[in-house]
């Protein structure tokens, strides 16, 4: 197998997990389930991580330093307003 | 460090965001589902480290640090009505940092023809959701109306729009030409802005998560780019539960998702209800 065949078959696999996971979700966790899954995409970190490590002009370094705040404020904003927000509902929860 | 010790990792760090999913699916697992998505993060970018052979360590950790220094703030500063714009601007600077990381690595080496594809798919919804977001940024802040825009031939400016993107994208493909990459990402941006701006007030927050769900395609695409496995999991898992979650927010609104999109493009629903 070579690698880009491995790297569609890792793809098409993950588009079945990601339907799956999310497949019973209840109504009122669909805007907390949104920032969650809007804080993982923020893996991009990772891959902007890459291009500046190897970045040799200063072009390539600047746009990829650029990608890895961008990112970095996607991840850490992410996680930090889904907790927030779920912890809002974790309240509701128990005076119920 | 052993490339396979990073790829268990990277694998490690993929089975903490399914499971992040799966638990914020039930009120009673969300907030530690949560937070096993974050510990997932920290592993993945702790060993991103010792991916192949990583320069400008220091730029790389103050460009990180800056970026925590705005986004725990931003996140923690605003009142909870204000949270989803939040999260559209988190999405926005995600899809403007796809979009980044492809166009750098396409910058670094064109690649061959696939990898260019991905190239031009990463640097095209990236940028369409970066300025999408803030668009829908601006209107949930009341920055500007809430009402949906119809700007005169709105329609056919956005289908022109489109066209020029794809025209551009397949263009790349056998040229390898940085001009009309550069050029894509400013009709990606044009396109985002013409993409939200009929969407009116109360269906935004859908238009955010499919936003949301585009980005993540965005980050696959640049994952392949980069042959990181990691980056292509993460991203497709968002992008396929995000599409399936907009559908389901559409339906739990009753209505549906074409009306919502393309619902101002046609003429009875610029007067009416719009259902």
């Amino acid at each position: 197998m070579t690698g880009e065949i491995s790297l569609l078959t890792i793809f098409v696999l993950s588009v079945f997990v990601g339907f799956e996971v999310v497949s019973k979700v209840a109504a009122i966790l669909h805007t907390p389930l949104m920032s969650g899954a809007n804080a993982i995409h923020g893996v991009i970190l990772v891959g902007a991580i890459l291009v500046a490590g190897k970045a040799e002009s200063t072009v390539e370094l600047v746009l990829a330093l650029l990608a890895v705040v961008f990112a970095t404020v996607n991840v850490v904003g992410g996680f930090v307003a889904t907790d927030r927000m779920l912890s809002m509902f974790s309240g509701k929860e128990r005076r119920r | 460090m052993s490339q396979d010790l990073v790829h268990l990792v990277y694998l490690l760090a993929a089975l903490c965001f399914i499971l992040a999913l799966k638990g914020l699916s039930t009120p009673r697992h969300a907030r530690t589902a949560n937070l096993v998505g974050a510990l997932g993060m920290v592993f993945a970018v702790a060993i991103a480290f010792g991916d192949g052979r990583i320069g400008n360590v220091g730029w790389i950790l103050a460009a990180i640090a800056l970026g925590v220094i705005i986004g725990i703030p931003a996140a923690r500063a605003v009142k909870m009505t204000a949270i989803p714009q939040m999260v559209a601007l988190f999405n926005g600077v995600g899809g403007a940092a796809a979009a980044l990381v492809a166009l750098t690595e396409f910058l670094a080496t064109t690649g061959n023809a696939g990898m260019r594809a991905a190239t031009v798919f990463g640097v095209l919804v990236g940028c369409v959701s970066f300025s999408g977001s803030l668009v829908t940024f601006l209107k949930l802040q009341e920055l500007m109306t809430t009402r949906p825009v119809i700007l005169p031939y709105g329609r056919s400016t956005a289908i022109g729009v489109s066209v020029l993107c794809l025209g551009l994208a397949v263009a790349v493909v056998p040229t390898a030409s940085t001009a009309l990459v550069i050029t894509l990402s400013v009709a990606g941006l044009l396109l985002g802005v013409l993409f939200v701006l009929p969407v009116g007030g109360a269906d935004v927050p859908i238009a955010i998560s499919l936003l949301n769900a585009f980005t993540g395609l965005a980050v696959a695409a640049s994952g392949y780019v980069l042959g990181n496995t990691l980056l292509i999991v993460a991203g497709t898992l968002v992008g396929a539960s995000g599409t399936l979650l907009t559908r389901m927010m559409a339906k739990a609104m009753g209505r549906s998702l074409t009306n919502i999109l393309f619902g101002a493009f046609t003429p009875a629903a610029i007067g009416g209800d719009g259902g």
